[in-house]
């Protein structure tokens, strides 16, 4: 079953403009919301397709419209600042097929009553934020956006911003604080950007997967929507396959199978002569999962949960037996390290002396304390290293960075001790 | 402010009551829990970014981490502060802050009084586990002329940079770079000069920041401190004077609810360098044959005597008083009305506002009410400028309370960006522009729709140094039909007001009551009392110039500075048979004294001041004056015996109780109620109760206005020429360069390019001034920062020619 990639898969050459988007049913959708349900009816639409946000944190996209407050003007902003490294659902969306975005954004923004959204994509996707803007400009041409949309009196204007290049600026607060032209960093919440978001304003973010359903869940109804799938895993969802497979990439799957169908029969299974050591199910900033245990588990947004880690933005990695665990933790670690926005002490500082510990470790200078000073450190960050996390930081980016190494002692502690014992050295 | 329920919250099992929604963090500390922070400032709104202020909050879903700084109280909300958890996070923070913290305790002038020190001892781990190379910076680099910052001590708090945005207005200080790497700076090429600097200096939990004027002068632990009140101006700021070895090293800013709230200017903080400047005069000084030698206080005081006793009483006048206590101006106009007997004396010098005017229009605005209005009316001087504290609390009240605020102003002022509305004016204009306003027609329906939404207060001043001070009162005349309206009048110097209420105008007797009302009364207390008509500082100087007067003593003035007529003053001075100053310096006007007596100052005496808003405070002494230095009030004292009378001063605090008892609003403040009772925030002294006590209905019109092509605005500037700010090497550096500001299309049309140089011409004088371009300027105004001394010989008279002069 396939809503969001059908049409890019089925006309390749040209699925990003608007004469094909229009060709294959586009701006139907919109026609229906508009002229024919009315925006009561599109906001009830999307709250009964049970849609969870695509962006990672997997909150009710419905319930969150329902939190807008009634002050005007309120805004509509879409996160397109892909940046949970193995993520990169968004891109293909946004390069291929633009248009979708477009009509679930204008949808949304009459909905709830918004007359100016923002589209805020990260810096390091020049060719789609290019392609959004041309969609962006074609709509206007074609009366979809601007004043008077479909000669019903709504107006609505679409700004394009593309980002810096930080990672915080994924976190929807701090994404604000970047359009606004601030240092990206994240807010004290409350209050929510529902209630004080952009320019203090009453403000919508959403994921460019979440909104690009709307179209289709305007189509089909929210009814037909939800009864995709597992109960609380509602519709399609985009994963990014990535790592040691055969065959990585994007699919778009139903949610509800299990583990060992995922990486082995949609990625093709690691490479010949190798096995599968661990994978981390929701961007590198969940809790890893290994074979022994969670091949089985279904890929529903409840039982990764409940197994201590989280489906978050969908990017699955796969690390085989030809990795060196210890350093794919490093690598983790001085990612959040070099993306964490410095306000808060425990992650500034934190963060970064975790990167320091390993690599002390990697260079051969580890000690065996090193194994429980990581994890005190960690836990300076994440008290009690639990999952969801505990916080002494404003917001999860500290607590990301120590899910690798929680998942590293929990698995593979013996990997950590060969090392600093020297059994083990990296190149 | 409505009231807000109270509610009852449990902190460690103690029950504590405060306001719902106040932050968790105060209502504890006020309670006798103290919680550990950096970041958080009870004056700046809640970071929650140092994390050291973490707690438990126990509620229906379990134990909650919360920073207490961002959580706000409620009905019921127990809260742990004490455990483990919360325990191993303060630890945690407090390690993290000092793995790349460098320890240089025994170099940095924050050890002793270092908050890292104090919560690491109290709260931390006791060592470290850091075994990598810490991060270096090159330190301290200067980021002002004022500010050193040493980015190597820095945790990051963001209290500066929030300062600067938040308070001040001037965010000329941020954050840098993301993560491990963040740093405070300024921007490239951009000092951080900002009147308030120095605030950030003493609000940085650490030594990143230091003060240059204190770097290395003295430890904490050496230190004395008394609290006082600072005298750089009117708005009465309350601060902690501090010293080693009898020297002032440092002021800081002490928070009192009503004035400063713990802010001060720049000025504030850096005008201790005068005190100890080796330009005081520690000697009496006498002039010979044009020339002065020091001498001593007998011969000094004798000669005054015979010299001021030879004069009929009314041939002698006083100027001064406003930079003094309250006890030296009453001291000073005692022995000019019993031991001179004159009539003529003056505060101020035609640079103000109308005395009565000052201490008597009613209704009347305190610094607090502006905290409660809905539309505040600014049309004075450019507060930052004059008042820069004053500034702080406008601003906070329109950019933080939401006022609507309105400036009327001829130029730009430092709070236009916080202005709903601006209406800016040729000076010699105003009256057109009140009459306007009062209308609400046309361009001005907004504005005046505005100010029929009270609570409204009035700043009312003079904009520049020539405007017409009845045009302060004819707004003041129209504000108090306003709904809710109150009238702040403004004026600058630091006791303007105190030396008012001490009778330092013709027309005023101690204690805020007339002349004509009270005369009887004082003269039962005190003996006969000039009778006639006194003059006020213009009449003085002329009468002095033209000989209809002989003699002139000063008390801490600078006509030859400050009178707007500064050639009128130094002519009445030069013609002057005897001129005796106190000062603490020489001045332009105390070298054309005969004799001078080396006057104690501020740190040095005891006494009361009363600043613009009629509050009086308690100044203190830390340190002796310098050489053979005395206190006015004693010196006084002592030149009236020997003229044959007895002023009764044989101490400031004789002389505070002798206030107390003639100067009829004066009554119960006490020094003991002001250094201990409920006079610690100040007492502000009534101006309607009682019926002797000075009652003034504002001029309402009657002034035109001024026709010219160019209308000068001789506006003033913090760091001006003036005496103190000479004398202090950190603050005079600051001094801008004197110009001429004119509009780019006024400029073009006389042929003047950006630096070339102008002749202005006025009444009175001219100055030779580069030009600079300022289009905040209509046509027609030209701007001219006042007492420069590149200016000062210019006149205050508002119309004034502009032509291309060659350079000089």
């Amino acid at each position: 079953m396939k809503i969001l990639t059908e049409r890019m898969d089925a006309h390749r050459a040209d699925s990003h403009t608007i004469e094909r988007y229009e060709a294959t049913g586009g701006y139907a959708a919109l026609r229906k919301g508009m002229l024919d349900i009315g925006g009561e009816a599109i906001a009830a639409e999307v709250k009964a397709s049970n849609i969870r946000g695509r962006g990672g944190a997997n909150f009710p996209a419905g319930v969150k419209w329902g939190f807008l407050a009634p002050a005007k003007p309120a805004y509509l902003v879409i996160n397109g600042d892909e940046s949970e490294p193995g993520t990169y659902k968004d891109r293909q969306l946004l390069e291929r097929d633009p248009h979708q975005l477009l009509e679930g954004v204008i949808l949304t923004s009459f909905a709830l009553g918004i007359n100016h959204a923002f589209i805020y994509i990260r810096g390091e996707y020049p060719k789609p934020a290019r392609r959004v803007q041309h969609a962006v400009d074609e709509a206007y041409a074609k009366g979809y956006v601007g004043k008077n949309i479909l000669d019903t009196g709504f107006d609505l204007d679409i700004t394009v911003h593309l980002g810096g290049g930080a990672y915080i600026c994924g976190e929807e607060s701090a994404l604000l604080n970047s359009l606004e032209g601030r240092r990206g960093e994240p807010r004290l919440k409350p209050p929510f950007p529902a209630v004080e978001g952009l320019y203090a304003q009453p403000t919508i973010v959403n994921n460019v997967e979440t909104i690009s359903n709307v179209p289709w869940i305007i189509n089909n109804g929210g009814a037909n929507y939800a009864a995709i799938g597992p109960d609380t895993s509602a519709g399609t969802r985009m994963v990014s396959l990535s790592g040691h497979l055969k065959k990585p990439g994007n699919y778009e799957i139903v949610m509800g199978m299990p583990w060992r169908d995922l990486i082995f029969d949609l990625g093709g299974g690691v490479p010949d002569g190798r096995e599968l050591k661990a994978w981390i199910p929701g961007g590198s900033s969940a809790p890893w999962f290994v074979p022994e245990e969670h091949l089985d588990t279904p890929v529903t947004i409840d039982d990764v949960g409940k197994n201590g880690s989280m489906l978050g933005s969908g990017a699955v990695i796969v690390m085989d037996d030809s990795t060196n665990l210890v350093a794919a933790a490093h690598r983790i670690v001085r990612f959040y390290a070099h993306e964490s926005c410095g306000q808060c002490t425990p992650c500034r500082e934190g963060t970064t002396w975790l990167e320091r510990i390993f690599n002390r470790i990697l260079s051969g200078q580890g000690r065996m304390s090193d194994i429980d000073l990581l994890l005190d450190v960690s836990d300076g960050i994440s008290p009690g290293l639990a999952w969801p996390p505990v916080m002494t930081t404003i917001c999860p980016l500290g607590p990301s960075a120590t899910a690798p190494v929680t998942s590293l002692m929990q698995y593979f502690r013996h990997e950590v001790e060969a090392m600093i014992n020297e059994e083990v050295t990296v190149g | 402010m409505a009231e807000r329920e109270l509610v009852t919250i449990t902190v460690d099992g103690v029950p504590m009551q405060a306001p719902a929604g106040e932050v968790l963090i105060k209502v504890a500390e006020d309670n006798g829990s103290y919680i550990p922070r950096f970041c958080w400032h009870p004056r700046m709104k809640p970071a929650g970014l140092c994390r050291m202020c973490l707690v438990e909050v126990v509620g229906p879903r379990g134990r909650m981490l919360v920073p207490s700084c961002t959580t706000t109280i409620s009905d019921g909300m127990v809260v742990d502060t004490q455990s483990d958890v919360v325990k191993k996070a303060q630890e945690g923070v407090l390690e993290y802050l000092l793995i790349n913290h460098p320890l240089d305790c025994p170099v940095c002038d924050k050890g002793g009084e270092c908050p890292l020190q104090d919560h690491t001892v109290a709260f931390g781990p006791g060592e470290s586990r850091y075994v990598e190379e810490k991060r270096h910076y090159e330190k301290p680099i200067p980021i002002s002329e004022l500010i050193l910052l040493d980015r190597e001590r820095c945790i990051l708090c963001a209290r500066c940079t929030r300062f600067s945005e938040e308070i001040s207005g001037d965010p000329l200080i941020e954050f840098r770079d993301r993560g491990n790497a963040v740093q405070v700076i300024t921007f490239p090429g951009e000092p951080f000069a900002s009147y308030f600097s120095g605030n950030t200096v003493q609000i940085c939990p650490v030594g990143a920041l230091t003060a240059a004027p204190y770097r290395f002068k003295a430890r904490p632990w050496d230190l004395e401190a008394v609290e006082s009140v600072s005298m750089v101006d009117s708005v009465g700021s309350k601060v902690s004077v501090q010293s080693t070895q009898n020297t002032v090293v440092r002021i800081d800013g002490i928070d009192n609810e009503p004035t400063n709230q713990g802010w001060l200017s720049d000025k504030d903080r850096f005008i201790f360098e005068s005190i100890h400047s080796e330009h005081r005069l520690t000697t009496p000084l006498i002039k010979e044959d044009g020339e002065f030698r020091e001498a001593g206080w007998g011969e000094a005081l004798e000669l005054a005597a015979e010299r001021l006793a030879g004069y009929p009483g009314d041939a002698v006048a006083g100027l001064g008083g406003a930079n003094s206590t309250n006890e030296e101006a009453f001291a000073f106009g005692k022995f000019l009305r019993t031991i001179v007997v004159t009539p003529h004396m003056d505060a101020q010098l035609d640079d103000g506002l109308d005395p009565h005017f000052l201490v008597g229009v009613t209704p009347r605005a305190t610094i607090p009410d502006l905290e409660d209005a809905k539309t505040i009316l600014l049309w004075a001087g450019d507060l930052k400028e004059e008042l820069p504290v004053l500034y702080l609390r406008v601003r906070r009240a329109a950019a933080e309370l939401g006022a609507t605020l309105i400036v009327i102003h001829p130029r730009r002022t430092g709070l236009d960006d916080v202005a709903s509305h601006k209406i800016r004016y040729r000076p010699g204009t105003g009256p057109d522009i009140l009459r306007e306003l009062v209308a609400g027609e046309g361009d001005y329906t907004a504005v005046r729709a505005a100010l029929n939404e009270g609570p409204v207060v009035a700043l009312v001043g003079r904009t520049s140094i020539g405007e017409d001070p009845r045009l302060a009162e004819a707004v003041a005349a129209f504000v108090r039909d306003l709904p809710e309206g109150k009238i702040l009048p403004l004026a600058r110097r630091a006791n303007v007001m105190g030396a008012l209420d001490m009778g330092l105008a013709p027309t005023l007797l101690p204690g805020r009551v007339s002349e004509s009302t009270a005369h009887d009364v004082l003269e039962a207390e005190w003996g006969p009392l000039p009778e006639g008509l006194g003059r006020t500082a213009t009449s003085i100087l002329e009468g002095l110039r033209d000989g209809e007067l002989k003699s002139l003593i000063m008390l801490g003035s600078d006509p030859v500075r400050d009178h707007p007529e500064p050639k009128l003053a130094a002519d009445g001075l030069e013609a002057a048979d005897f001129v005796l100053a106190f000062d603490h310096f020489l001045t332009d006007s105390s070298t054309l004294a005969d004799v001078v007596f080396p006057m104690e100052g501020f740190a040095e005496g005891e006494g009361t001041v009363t600043n613009i808003e009629g509050r009086v405070q308690k100044v203190n002494r830390l340190v002796p004056g310098p050489g053979q230095t005395r206190p006015a009030w004693s010196a006084l004292d002592d030149l009236a015996r020997r003229m044959g009378g007895n002023l009764g001063a044989p101490s400031a605090a004789a002389l505070a109780k002798e206030i107390e008892t003639v100067a009829p609003t004066y009554h119960g403040v006490t020094w003991d109620t002001l250094d201990w009772g409920e006079g610690r925030e100040g007492l502000v002294v009534p101006v309607e109760e009682g019926v002797q006590h000075l009652k003034y209905i504002p001029v309402d019109g009657g002034i035109t206005a001024v026709e010219a092509r160019f209308g000068l605005h001789l506006g003033r500037v913090l760091y001006d020429d003036g005496v103190r700010t000479r004398m202090s090497p950190s603050l005079a550096a600051l001094t801008p360069n004197a110009r001429v500001y004119l509009n780019a299309a006024d400029a073009a049309e006389l042929g003047l390019a950006e630096g070339a140089t102008a002749l202005v011409e006025g009444e009175s004088g001219s100055a030779r001034l580069p030009v600079g371009l300022d289009n905040s300027l209509g046509r027609g105004t030209v701007y001219v920062p006042a007492n420069l001394t590149a200016t000062r010989d210019l006149g205050a008279g508002v119309a004034v020619t502009v032509s291309p002069g060659e350079s000089s």
